[in-house]
């Protein structure tokens, strides 16, 4: 290096500029190779009717194992370093914890009746689960496997949020309408926001600024600022030669960097992507049938898709916008969760 | 659950009113609490219902009664946010006379909402009534036709589909299937007769043909022989399914696999449009059936569906107008905004013409949903669920 410093170069600005250059060509070519890599991801895909769950490898986009679960699996969820996996089993009246390691259940946490959907508190102590049949939320202690907190919520709870600072939790009653702000150092309800009909998911952006609220029945999602607590746009969909009733909007995924947001549109079989800077739906990709929720891999690049009635999970490329590819996993798959490879053992 | 030392509770205390006062409209969605009591009224006139030939048709008593009563509580687990109280005041009788009387009574106090489980006749003596004037009635019982054409009301939503919705709902199905010969049994009671025109004006709306029309023989001894007397009754050269108008359950299901051409039976018995029905599975359905048999101990009919989606109406048109003022409320509910979340996989709302509340129409039998009405295919340039019932040129209502 010096010597090729010392020979191409008389001038100073020379010299720091390929000196500059020469340090950074180990990094390109690892940027290169980085970005042609296929990484071996696994999603982690709830089948709610087959009491299992699929893994799929994301370097193959093929189904490498199935495993047996609690009844009617639908919420699903890492823990912070990866080693655990929570699972939602509704019928079974329990979270599941997986270890990954181990590949196997290794026991239960208390979770209230009925837990359909849950999230961890970025302090990986706590799980907010939400208990559709009795309007309540239980805050579930994961270290001592206690029930910390029942909050009384609207009627039929099902959509979760934590924003990322942890310091609220949202759960959405889906017949009460309505997105109910949990203040995780009391667990209280301070405040509560009016959404459209039949409220089923709940999204935070990565700076906690604004929450997303999908209302399946009402066709809207609702992007409310986190300060007022107000609604600061809605969003509709339309999708020509597919009728208004059967776009549902249910999950949806926001991309860290704050350009793209994608809502799964249920029965309409489409996937909306919203251009976060527009606030303009700019793109609906056809996946399978009845898309409700999703998994973004961790760079980001793809996203897949659970399509509860065809029974498959589709592939969507980042970049392009497009559907690459859908891969059948077991009947009415609902929940996906990534593993990232650096944590697959 | 609201913490007293939050944010918003000097704006609660600025905007807290008492019942029966002012209109407060909101303008933004932040939930803020406006204290709002809603009486919702509820009046029965019982049926007697006649006997039944098999043991297993039960009547529940309470029918309509559980389902308001899951609509009161369904209404207070919201309203629980928003400081809206509501509260059931129930009043049942068992003749004409004694329910004009209480009927008055009720209506005589101001404008009230109110759910009426009285028979076709009296929906309309009740909504005549000079104290009925200003008050918003709710229509949660007769699948009468004329109610929402030449007798309606403009005081009286219907929360309960229309038999004419219900026959509509199968002859979609038929005519999809090009099943196009039908065979139609009607019954003598009064209800079978109005079931029965309503099939043959829906047959002839979806282009199907009732190759053979006939009334039920009055006195078979069906249970010991219905396989000698129905395939005899039923004996024609051509026909695709048989249509039965029995709403009473009296006969109808014994036609079933002793018709004399192999051929489905639908209609009262068989592949039946409904209401509700414990089968259906669908659109978180589910929830709707677990709290109700939690609250009844019994399963929901399609009267108890009625009553509900008739107080969830209220519940949801006071909760996006904070006031219980009649006149705003039913503004609100015969207008664009007014959407239910209703189980059934879309939003239910109350046609502007005839005060109807549109809703898809189920195709069930004893254990799952065939086919869900409107059927894919019908076109409609509002929405398809106008492709069930009396649509706006087909009603002769003139009054909303």
């Amino acid at each position: 290096m010096i010597f090729f410093r010392l020979v191409f170069c008389r001038s100073v600005l020379c010299r720091l500029v390929l000196c500059r250059l020469i340090r950074s060509i180990p990094f390109s070519i690892a940027l290169l190779t980085y970005s042609t890599y296929s990484h071996a991801h696994l999603v982690y895909v709830t089948n709610e009717k087959d009491d299992t769950i699929s893994i799929i490898d994301t370097k193959t986009n093929e189904v490498i194992n199935t495993i047996e679960v609690g009844e009617r699996p639908r919420g699903i969820t890492f823990s912070k370093d990866f080693s655990k996996l929570f699972i939602c089993a509704s019928d079974s009246d329990a979270v599941q914890v997986y270890d990954v390691a181990q590949a196997k259940l290794i026991h239960d946490l208390p979770s209230g009746e009925d837990p359909e959907q849950f999230v961890l508190h970025p302090d990986n102590k706590r799980l907010y689960i939400a208990n559709e049949d009795d309007a309540i939320a239980t805050v579930v202690d994961i270290e001592s496997r206690t029930v910390v907190a029942q909050i009384e919520v609207g009627v039929e709870p099902e959509g979760m949020a934590v924003s990322h600072n942890g310091k609220w939790v949202i759960v959405t009653s889906e017949t009460s309408n309505m997105a109910h702000w949990v203040d995780t150092d009391n667990n209280e309800i301070v405040a509560n926001t009016l959404v459209d009909q039949r409220p089923r998911d709940a999204e935070f952006n990565a700076e906690d600024t604004e929450l997303w609220v999908s209302s399946e029945i009402g066709g809207t999602v609702a992007i409310i600022d986190v300060e007022s607590k107000e609604t600061r746009k809605t969003l509709s969909f339309e999708i020509k030669g597919v009728s208004a009733d059967r776009v549902q909007p249910v999950g949806m995924e926001l991309t860290k960097d704050g350009k793209l947001g994608f809502v799964a549109l249920g029965p309409a079989n489409h996937v909306a992507v919203v251009d976060r800077s527009t606030l303009e739906v700019i793109e609906y990709i056809l996946v399978g049938k009845r898309v409700w929720h999703m998994a973004l891999t961790p760079e980001e690049d793809k996203l897949y898709t659970t399509n509860g009635v065809s029974g498959d999970v589709t592939i969507i490329d980042v970049a392009s916008l497009k559907a690459e590819k859908s891969v059948k996993v077991g009947r009415y798959p609902w929940g996906a969760a990534m593993l990232p490879d650096e944590f697959v053992p | 659950m609201i913490n007293s030392n939050n944010v918003l509770s000097t704006a609660t205390r600025l905007f807290t009113t008492t019942c029966l006062g002012l209109a407060v409209l909101s303008n933004s969605n932040l939930a803020t609490a406006v204290e709002v009591d809603v009486q919702i009224h509820y009046l029965e006139q019982t049926i007697d219902r006649p006997p039944t030939r098999s043991k297993l048709i039960v009547w529940p008593e309470d029918d309509g009664q559980q389902g308001a009563a899951l609509g009161i509580a369904d209404n207070n687990t919201t309203g629980k946010f928003l400081k809206h109280q509501y509260e059931l005041q129930k009043t049942i009788v068992d003749n004409q006379s004694d329910l004009m009387v209480e009927a008055k009574k009720i209506l005589g106090s101001g404008p009230v909402l109110l759910l009426l489980n009285v028979p076709a006749e009296s929906v309309v003596a009740i909504a005549d009534l000079p104290a009925a004037n200003d008050d918003l009635l709710f229509n949660a019982r007769s699948k009468r036709v004329s109610l929402r054409s030449e007798q309606c009301r403009s005081n009286v939503l219907h929360s309960i589909p229309s038999r004419a919705m219900l026959s509509d709902a199968l002859m979609q199905f038929f005519a999809k299937r090009r099943w196009s010969r039908l065979f139609l049994i009607e019954g003598h009671r009064a209800g079978d007769l109005l079931y029965a025109q309503a099939f043959r004006s829906s047959a002839k709306k979806f282009g199907l043909k009732i190759s053979d029309d006939k009334q039920w023989l009055e006195d078979a001894d069906i249970r010991r022989n219905a396989s000698l007397e129905v395939p005899l009754f039923t004996q024609a050269k051509k026909y695709d399914a048989v249509v039965v108008a029995d709403e009473d359950q009296d006969f109808g299901h014994y036609l079933l696999y002793n018709t004399w051409l192999p051929r489905p039976v639908a209609g009262s018995a068989g592949l039946s449009p409904v209401v509700w029905s414990p089968v259906i599975e669908q659109w978180g359905a589910l929830q709707l059936h677990s709290r109700f048999r939690k609250l009844a101990g019994r399963e929901m009919t399609g009267v108890d569906y009625a009553n509900w989606a008739a107080v969830r109406s209220i519940g949801e048109a006071v909760t996006r107008t904070n006031t219980n003022v009649v006149a705003e409320l039913s503004q609100y509910l015969i207008g664009d905004q007014f959407e239910l979340a209703g189980f059934k996989g879309h939003s239910l709302s109350y046609r502007d013409w005839n005060g109807q509340l549109r809703q898809s129409v189920p195709l069930v039998h004893a254990h799952a949903v065939a086919a869900n009405a409107p059927l894919e295919g019908y076109l409609h340039q509002l929405t398809e669920l106008d492709t069930l019932g009396l649509d706006r040129p087909e009603s002769q209502c003139s009054r909303f």
